[in-house]
């Protein structure tokens, strides 16, 4: 044991200085390099994506309650060093001269907000700047709609309750200003310690109660857990994975693109250690040979190749580690300078991981090799045609799918992705072996009229049968991963980026009056905006399920409970919604109302009327199509039989509902409408316009949220752009790896022709002309598999539409020949370069 | 096992026969003989006789179809590959026609490597010792890719006497070298062979090698048609 370990040290000694090792060595830097920097990356831009869902809060964690908050939650967070603020947030009415607007008061204390920043400005229509300290006491800052409807101006006194104020900035944006549009009135912020002097907060005023608590991840699961323990009645915790729809879309998107892009490095990282690892062991099989000769055991061959092995290994982590590390620190710099915000802290797990990956590499793809080493028949010393018995088939892949899938379940731990990748790579790489296969058919069929070169090269395709199909597969999946990257770089990230363009609705205008909305339409048209769509909306309470009550009905999660016994926003109308896809049932503007009500299905009597509810709110409060849902509009009950299901991208900044109704139900019920409006920066005067001629309606600035989830994506864009980097690395050494395999007879081979009086050029030309011709063909099949992978994961994993890009065949084929035709050249230049004698003696 | 065997070698209704497409192709056919020991023997005959399997099966580097061979007293067919490794590493001494040394190894390491794999006592020293005897003691730091065709078989004759083995087998020892360098090759694997009192079993095309041998036996078509 000893003496194979020594023996097998000694030996990679001498093979590492003869440069034997350098492929194996680089594969698995490269390896180690890439997941250990992606991990660290994809590590901070995780923390950082997750602190920004945090700021929807305005903290980690946020209690709220009609209550005060008891004082021991906050000794509690104190206790485990986090930091907490407070908030009191209730309704009143804020005079200015003879003017008087109802408003909301947002007063908060020291620290506010804990994540996620307020912007203030000295005026309307100026840019906000970030502010470091809460409201002074005596000062409010105010929203530019409460601006405009009191018709105010900075540094005006208002009165609120029994105290004055003077306004001291106007309020640009606040981080827990929740994106949507319900609910919404102007704002103010004040100075908690201002609360007392105005008397407005009594016993029985509706005041909600906010505590903000935020800090590092594990003490703020730890205050969620020792919470809970509490038992306090009437506290809802809202923790970040609660945020705002919108957000937690971007972020999930975001988190998909990174564990996409680590897998594809993984994958190719894998492809190069498994065959320079083939290499490895093929150009060890003469020393295997003979020491087996001189009297070796099997023993002694395995332990002095896996001690080769693990060395290999550990100097490729440590290496790989701290090139991944150092390239991290790099890209921490250029990225938090445009991120705006400090990256927290990497953990140390990436480090781990690029070991890890490194020893579940070397195990999944190199160790068959390495085991066949051990069954080399020694009468090799004698005929060296004689190759170790193949290893099983079950060994060889059972490890390599072993090892990629634990690996690939550590770095991304999503299950759909794994198989949609792993699948479309092995389903691309049959087709590949099988094209492979019918490419060198058909060249085995035309090296009739060409050239010498030609000939020699597509002979030689032609004549490696089986190993030029291995070949074709392995540049086409490298090749295939890349384009993937470019569809996911290029045509999904712009499809996600589009859903956010400039055009997308940055204004909701509400409480807009059925006599208001002719006049306000015509006022939008005149300031040279786009023509609103009002959407009616009508505020009721659902009553009764299929007549029962729905404070007995039973719910499987408290989301439901909650939705249905509260007031909702409804809506009525006969088009669907362009964001909503009716998932189940029949929208009724597509289908006849009797056929529909027949294919509800229902044994329940049904009701004139039809709603659709949005599918998720639909499950958790157990309604099934065909229920018929009594609601309560203004003291008049309503009932409509649900016939549709629908999807709903709560991300399209459109105005959504959860549930729409057939126009005959709420035609005739109170109603105001709601619309949304793209508003750019030069047409911003029309809002102040808008919001003097009719004081009553609500216009809601989501410009600032819209930003918010724009910085998510590009943060996300950034770092795929940066991984994707690293991956072209990997697929280059691939690449390498593959060409570098046949090396050995190619030198040999070149030798022989350049002995038999062939030209230098004559030789590269033949190289050339088989390694651009297998260059091709795996850039036109790679660009098959990346049409497929790249179409499944856009409409699979990211909810978009599919799109058939022709310059991927274009540019797949081009480099396909060109990368792999230049580094076979490159690669094989030594061959073509020593000289004869050298190799042939 | 018995050191006190008068026979070194021997094969007993010796067969090969191997499957390929084309169908079975008999490589051995019946192969019978015996080596005392300490003699030198020549396998001879035409390219495809046999020799090469011939050699392969005598020193347990292949397994006959069927028949036997015994080693210095012990019958192969009962060994597995390990027990038949380790009976090599013992008792038998290899020169390949191709050197076959491992390039990653000086000549002293070469040496070195079958007294290690034998736990031979000081196997520096005694490698030293049959590097100096074979005229390379000022080449032992070299990598085989730093000597001549000549110095490269001298070291690998050197490993093949390091560790006294019973039987040294040489395939075509002088077939890559010129005829000058091939002689003197060949006068030290007599001479080291007549001091260590080994049997030397030796394949060659070349009948002057042949001639300074004990015995000739000689293939045909897999089939021994003479022995002398």
């Amino acid at each position: 044991m000893v003496k194979a370990v020594k023996f097998g040290l000694r030996s990679l000694w001498r093979d590492a200085r003869a440069g034997e090792l350098a492929v194996l060595l680089a594969a698995l830097i490269v390896a180690a390099g890439t997941v250990t920097a992606i991990g660290f990356l994809t590590d901070r831009i995780n923390q950082a994506v997750q602190r920004q869902a945090s700021e929807v809060l305005a903290a980690d964690v946020r209690l709220r309650s009609a209550q005060p908050i008891a004082p021991k939650v906050f000794a509690t967070a104190d206790r485990l060093g986090l930091n907490s603020a407070r908030i009191l947030n209730f309704p009143s009415v804020v005079y200015f001269g003879d003017e008087s607007v109802l408003a909301t008061i947002q007063a908060v204390s020291d620290g506010y907000p804990l994540r996620g920043e307020v912007r203030i400005a000295p005026n309307l229509g100026q840019a906000g700047t970030k502010v470091d300290a809460i409201v002074p006491s005596g000062s409010v800052w105010f929203d530019s709609a409460l601006l405009a409807r009191l018709d105010a101006e900075p540094a005006d006194v208002i009165e609120i309750g029994a105290s004055t104020f003077t306004i001291g900035a106007i309020l640009t944006f606040r981080p827990d200003q929740s994106p949507g549009f319900s609910g919404f009135s102007p704002t103010l912020i004040m100075n908690i310690d201002d609360v007392p002097a105005t008397q407005l907060v009594q016993e029985g005023s509706r005041v909600q109660h906010y505590a903000l608590i935020a800090g590092p991840q594990a003490s703020v699961e730890r205050f969620i857990s020792e919470f809970s323990a509490l038992k306090i009645e009437g506290v809802r915790l809202q923790s970040r994975g609660d945020a705002g729809n919108q957000l937690n879309n971007a972020i999930d998107r975001a988190g998909r693109f990174l564990g996409l892009a680590s897998l594809i490095s993984l994958l190719l990282a894998a492809v190069a250690v498994a065959m320079s690892a083939r290499r490895y062991a093929y150009r060890r099989l003469d020393t295997a040979a003979l020491m087996k000769t001189i009297g070796a055991s099997q023993r002694f061959i395995l332990t002095s190749a896996l001690t080769q092995i693990l060395v290999i290994g550990v100097i490729a982590s440590v290496i790989g580690a701290a090139l991944g590390f150092a390239a991290e620190r790099i890209l921490t710099t250029i990225l938090a300078d445009l991120l705006q915000d400090d990256l927290p802290g990497a953990s140390f797990a990436p480090f781990v991981l690029g070991f890890g990956t490194v020893l579940i590499l070397l195990v999944g793809f190199a160790l068959p090799a390495i085991l066949r080493l051990g069954h080399t028949p020694p009468a090799r010393v004698l005929r060296k045609d004689l190759l170790p018995a193949p290893t099983s088939a079950f060994i060889t892949y059972g490890f390599a799918v072993l090892a990629l899938g634990g690996l690939v379940y550590w770095s991304v731990r999503d299950l759909p992705l794994l198989l949609v990748i792993l699948g479309g790579t092995a389903i691309t790489g049959l087709v590949l072996f099988g094209v492979g296969r019918l490419l060198v058919f058909l060249l085995s069929k035309r090296t009739g009229r060409v050239g010498v070169a030609w000939r020699y090269g597509l002979a030689n395709i032609a004549r490696r049968g089986t190993e030029s199909a291995v070949q074709i597969v392995a540049f086409g999946l490298g090749l295939m991963v890349l384009l993937v990257l470019t569809i996911v770089h290029n045509d999904l990230l712009r499809g996600w980026r589009a859903t956010l363009d400039a055009t997308v609705s940055n204004q909701f205008i509400i409480n807009i009056q059925p006599d208001e909305a002719k006049g306000l339409v015509e006022l939008i048209e005149n300031e040279g905006l786009t023509t609103p769509e009002l959407v009616p909306l009508v505020r009721a309470r659902m009553t009764h399920v299929d007549g029962v009550a729905v404070k007995e009905r039973q719910y499987d999660a408290p989301r439901g409970r909650r939705l249905a016994n509260r007031d909702a926003n409804l809506t009525y109308g006969n088009n669907l919604p362009a964001s909503n896809t009716i998932v189940e049932g029949d929208w009724w503007g597509t289908i006849g109302s009797e056929k529909m009500l027949a294919s509800s299905g229902s044994t329940m009597p049904t009701a004139e009327h039809h709603v659709s509810i949005e599918v998720e709110a639909a499950r958790s409060m157990n309604i099934e199509l065909g229920n018929v849902l009594t609601i309560n509009v203004a003291g008049t009950e309503i009932s409509a039989t649900v016939t549709s299901l629908r999807e709903v991208r709560w991300d399209s900044f459109e105005p959504n509902f959860f549930m729409v109704f057939s126009p005959s139900a709420l035609a005739e019920a109170p109603q105001t409408y709601i619309t949304s409006l793209n508003v750019s920066d030069e047409q911003r005067p029309a809002l102040r316009t808008l919001v003097r001629a009719y004081p009553g309606v609500s216009i809601i600035d989501i410009e600032a949220a819209l930003d918010q989830v724009r910085r998510v994506i590009d943060k996300a864009v950034l770092a795929v752009q940066v991984v994707f980097l690293f991956t072209l690395l990997a697929g280059v050494v691939v690449l390498f790896a593959a060409v570098q395999s046949t090396l050995d007879e190619r030198r040999y081979e070149s030798a022989l022709l350049r002995t038999f009086g062939a030209k230098r050029r004559t030789v590269f030309a033949g190289l050339a002309t088989e390694f651009t011709m297998l260059g091709f063909a795996s850039g036109i099949f790679a660009a098959l598999g990346a049409t497929i992978v790249g179409g499944l994961a856009a409409t699979q994993l990211f909810n978009m539409p599919l799109t058939i890009n022709p310059w991927l065949w274009v540019v797949g084929a081009f480099a396909g020949a060109v990368i792999v035709g230049v580094s076979g050249i490159i690669a094989t230049r030594s061959a073509v370069e020593t000289s004869p004698m050298t190799i042939l003696r | 096992m018995t050191t006190t065997n008068p026979l070194a070698l021997n094969a007993v209704a010796l067969s090969k026969q191997v499957t390929s497409p084309e169908g079975t192709l008999t490589i051995l056919d019946g192969v019978s003989f015996a080596i005392e020991r300490g003699c030198s023997v020549a396998i001879c005959g035409p390219s495809g006789a046999g020799k090469s399997t011939l050699l392969a099966l005598m020193a347990g580097l292949d397994s006959a179809t069927s028949g036997e061979i015994w080693l210095d007293g012990t019958e192969l067919g009962g060994l597995d590959e390990d027990g038949r490794a380790a009976l090599r590493a013992h008792r038998v001494g290899f020169v390949f026609q191709s050197f076959h040394l491992v390039p990653s190894l000086t000549a002293l390491e070469n040496v070195m490597l079958p007294l290690e794999l034998d736990d031979s006592d000081n196997p520096r020293t005694r490698a030293l010792e049959i590097l100096d005897s074979v005229g390379l003691a000022a080449r032992t730091s070299h990598y085989p890719h730093q000597l001549s065709g000549g110095e490269k078989q001298r070291v690998a004759i050197a490993r093949a006497f390091a560790g006294h083995p019973t039987v040294l087998f040489a395939d075509e020892p002088t077939g890559n070298l010129d005829t000058a360098t091939g002689d003197t090759v060949v006068d030290l694997l007599f001479s080291l062979n007549q001091q260590q009192q080994a049997t030397l079993v030796l394949v060659t095309h070349d009948e002057t090698l042949a001639a300074r041998c004990d015995r000739r036996i000689r293939l045909a078509a897999g089939k021994l048609v003479a022995s002398d």
